[in-house]
């Protein structure tokens, strides 16, 4: 047993001891490295260990959550007492208790690289520094990167449980990000470029340049288009926004609170047979990805929407109990700070048959979306409703055309996945608000609302 | 007056820490060392739920050596987890070792806190959220939901820097939220409300639970709402969370770091004409009580009032240290930091524009045909471009000067540059409202203030076909 597990051992122990029915670790310690660079120079150099516990308690019916960094063992005596004395505030619910010992834990290789500790600081620099310059020098109208940034993380997680439920993994990541900064005839323009991977060397930084320095040139002379109904093409990242929208309304919580717009949904039609999509919590290449959830139980690979139909909800224990239904591996959490809950793991859409110019080709006559903004605020989670911001290009010919901004897109979420016509065949990974792999999606019909 | 928070950190051995994290060079050092503790508690399905209590404590140390800063930060704050941190950040530096200067304590005033939340029983926080629930739930058949949420928060900080710096703040904040849904049939809608301040429990004194009624009410006004109207029209801003416009299309761009990179619409444009005459802002840490406040920034620097805007003037940025080291000014107290796991950035505290001479009924009263934003459930902007958007969660139509029918769904978008040069009235009412601002992956608290403004012509993504 690592040290980490023997200090969540030690504080269930004393949350027992403290008065507690049950009571559940989670105790995580992580090294971060982070790199900023602007302008040919690093900006910032940070180095960091950080570690912490989080100490789930049930006493007769009511949860109580407890966390700090102090582990030593008068610092987990006062975690364990603040956990139990906030149980003795929550009401009784009759579906609270640990999760039930459930199944095989599962082998996942591939989520951890060691070679991530090779790389010394000053070589990890060059990979940052090497996003900006690709970017600087691949268009003369790239005035400038705002900044360019790689991060990197190994992590150890131990989940111990007074029921017997838990384990532990390690897992490597790393990921480097730029914003281009193109000049234009009406101001600037910027473009993201971004990827991931397990260790530095999975990361290719001429292609995170050039895709930032891409974005923002094709932006330059962008007008706002006129209001209309007409067939849109999503860019992966944007799919993928919205795919992360869809893996909180599967959740199983928000359906039983009657706050999902899939409640009362289950086996119906809510999209069209082209989209497809699967919750992955063993696939490697997703950074959810472990052989177990946040509370313990073996994560899976769940079938969400196929043929059309809703299949099932997302479970925690908790829902699953309450549901009278299975755990789907799906418990989740931001940390030790936070108890478990329901969450997506890694969400994936079915790749389709089409290229991307196949998929423009059949749109004709539309909009491709580039980048959205405002989902945090222009989506009402209950209904599924929303309007957002957008940019992106015309769609003239089956080809992309002249620059679009400033305009809105308006639907919502079983209505615009009733109306896509096809997948294109190139998914993509995209870490933003979850992690989703999405492939460019059409979609028959949308609202653009422009000038 | 008070020493804040200096007390976590020894001074003898913060001078020990600086001297070590300048051992291989570096122009300039700190050492930032903070306790956090707090509790969460929320009410679902009229349950008490989600019950949270925790404490984390730590310190960054960061050199600054060329353009170059470094950083480390560890959990802990015994004098040998300091160390560790002062010998990581220094450990990639290979110059000759500096000397700080002595430490000298400075006196602060934290915001004063009547009632400590710690001091209240969990109990009562229970009852609160209670209140809250039957509140929301007793405003009419058709409210279908309630969730409410307690937080309070204590964050203690010492800063200790190579110039002698020694300095620290106490600060408690407390915040409530109540949220209800709505349906008839199969339209449902969602309101919420928010109350909060860097206050103590006192900050509950006067019906906290009104909060709820008025969540209840923005839903149930929403399932009478139409569809919302689309194109260019002007458009009355309401006050308060209304702010969060300026906060986002304005506040962001005057921040030094999108300045000096060029990446701000306001880089190019200090002492122009960027507002109306009537139009004058501010950004102001030391307002008493309010949810942005603090007594010093996280570098140890005492929070001020900055004049932005002046008379339609651009007349100032937001400065942390190095930020203002770059353009040879003084901080203006804007250096924040979400933790001591992170570095300093310029940020907004509590951000607003001043109240002006319309009258709030004059201001709807001029407009034929128009939208009335009442209040926001956010928005978002890309500095560099000036583009900005968003959701409207409380609409309505203006018709012959007069605000008609609620709308559902609208969306605002535009370019700063020209929605502010278009504000052709600031109403003579006035109240701030919390937020959370994001920025590089850092969430700190900020207040947003305005009275009624109204914009001559901006955008409205609608809802209707």
């Amino acid at each position: 047993m690592s040290a980490l597990a023997e200090q969540a051992t030690g504080a269930v122990e004393q949350a027992v001891a403290a008065g507690a029915g049950d009571a559940e670790a989670y105790a995580s310690e992580a090294e971060n490295r982070e790199v900023r660079v602007h302008g040919g120079e690093v900006e910032s150099l940070a180095a960091a260990t950080q570690r912490g516990l989080g100490l789930r308690v049930w006493i007769d019916g009511r949860v109580g959550y407890g966390f700090g960094t102090d582990l030593s063992s008068r610092g987990v005596e006062t975690i364990a007492a603040r956990a139990v004395e906030a149980a003795r505030v929550a009401d009784e619910d009759e579906f609270a208790g640990p999760p039930d010992a459930e199944g095989e834990r599962p082998a996942v290789a591939g989520l951890s690289d060691p070679s991530r500790g090779e790389w010394p600081p000053a070589q990890i620099a060059d990979l940052a520094l090497a996003v900006e310059q690709t970017a600087l020098e691949s268009d003369s109208r790239i005035a400038a990167v705002e900044q360019a940034v790689y991060f990197d993380s190994a992590e150890r997680v131990a989940i111990v449980s007074s029921s017997a439920v838990g384990g532990e993994y390690e897992a490597t990541s790393c990921y480097a990000y730029l914003q281009a900064l193109a000049e234009g005839e009406n101001g600037r323009e910027t473009g993201l470029g971004f990827d991931l991977a397990r260790s530095p060397a999975g990361l290719d930084p001429v292609a995170i340049g050039r895709e930032g320095a891409e974005r923002a040139t094709e932006m330059i002379g962008s007008i706002k288009p006129a209001s209309r109904s007409c067939p849109v093409v999503l860019d992966p990242t944007v799919a993928a926004s919205f795919v992360g929208l869809l893996g909180k309304a599967v959740g199983a919580d928000a359906v039983q609170r009657g706050r999902s717009p899939l409640a009362e949904r289950l086996g119906e039609e809510v999209a069209a047979e082209a989209f497809v999509l699967h919750d992955d919590g063993l696939d490697p290449d997703g950074f959810a990805a472990a052989p177990i959830d946040a509370e313990g139980t073996p994560r899976r690979r769940t079938t969400l929407i196929e043929a059309g139909r809703l299949r099932t909800f997302l479970h925690d224990s908790y829902t699953a109990r309450r549901g009278a239904a299975v755990s789907t591996g799906n418990a989740g959490r931001s940390g030790y700070r936070s108890p478990p809950g329901v969450a997506a793991s890694n969400l994936i859409v079915s790749p389709g048959a089409a290229s991307l110019e196949q998929l423009l080709r059949e749109a004709g006559d539309g909009v491709y979306i580039n980048d959205v903004a405002g989902l945090h605020s222009g989506v009402n989670p209950v209904t599924g409703v929303f309007s957002v911001g957008a940019s992106g290009r015309a769609i003239r010919g089956g080809e992309r055309a002249e620059p679009l901004r400033e305009f809105t897109i308006a639907s919502d979420l079983v209505s615009m996945l009733r109306a896509v016509r096809a997948a294109g065949s190139e998914p993509r990974w995209v870490p933003f608000g979850g992690s989703v792999s999405a492939p460019p999606l059409l979609i028959g019909e949308m609202t653009v609302s422009g000038s | 007056m008070s020493q804040g928070g200096q007390e976590l950190l020894d001074p003898a051995v913060a001078e020990i820490v600086l001297a070590r994290a300048l051992s291989h060079g570096g122009e300039f050092a700190e050492v930032f060392a903070e306790r956090r503790a707090g509790l969460t508690l929320a009410i679902d399905e009229s349950r008490i739920e989600s019950v949270q209590s925790g404490a984390e404590e730590g310190a960054g140390v960061r050199v600054l050596s060329g353009a170059t800063t470094y950083f480390a930060h560890v959990d802990g704050l015994d004098p040998a987890d300091l160390e560790r941190a002062a010998d990581e950040a220094a450990s990639a530096l290979r110059g000759d070792r500096a000397v700080p200067q002595p430490l000298s304590a400075e006196e602060t005033s934290p915001q004063p806190i009547e009632r400590p939340p710690e001091e209240v029983p969990a109990a009562r926080k229970a009852e609160l959220l209670r209140e809250l629930d039957e509140r929301a739930r007793s405003a009419g058949g058709e409210i279908e939901q309630a969730t409410a949420s307690y937080g309070e928060a204590r964050r203690e900080v010492a800063v200790a820097n190579s110039d002698g710096l020694f300095s620290g703040d106490d600060r408690t904040r407390v915040r409530i939220g109540a949220q209800a849904v709505a349906r008839r049939g199969d339209r449902v809608e969602t309101g919420a409300e928010t109350l909060g301040g860097h206050r103590g429990f006192e900050l509950f004194d006067d019906d906290p639970a009104a909060i709820a009624a008025t969540a209840a009410r923005k839903a149930l006004t929403l399932l009478d709402a139409g569809p919302a109207p689309t194109g260019s029209m002007p458009v009355v801003v309401g006050g308060g969370f209304g702010g969060v416009l300026f906060h986002e299309m304005t506040g962001h761009g005057l921040e030094a770091d999108h300045v000096q990179k060029g990446a701000s619409v306001y880089s190019d444009k200090l002492g122009e004409m960027v507002a109306q005459p009537l139009l004058t802002a501010y950004d102001d840490g030391g307002m008493p009580g309010e949810w942005g406040s603090d007594a010093i920034d996280d570098e140890g620097t005492p929070t001020q009032k900055t004049r932005v805007i002046e008379d339609g003037r651009l007349v100032g940025f937001l400065y942390d240290r190095q930020s203002a080291d770059r353009d040879g000014v003084a901080s203006t107290g804007n250096g924040r930091r979400e933790s001591f796991r992170q570095l300093p950035i310029p940020r907004m505290t509590n951000t607003y524009i001043a109240p002006g001479e319309a009258e709030p009924e004059a201001i709807i009263g001029e407009v034929e045909k128009g939208f009335y934003a009442a209040s926001f459930a956010g928005g978002q902007v890309d500095p560099a471009t000036g583009d900005f958007v968003f959701g409207v969660n409380e609409g309505y139509l203006i018709e012959g000067g007069r605000v008609t029918r609620p709308c559902r769904g609208a969306t605002l978008v535009g370019n700063c540059l020209q929605a502010l040069a278009a504000i052709d009235a600031v109403g003579n009412d006035f109240w701030m409202k919390t937020g959370m601002c994001g920025k590089g992956g850092q969430k700190v608290p900020v207040g947003t203030g305005q009275g009624h403004v109204r914009i001559a012509a901006m955008t409205v993504g609608g809802t209707e076909a």
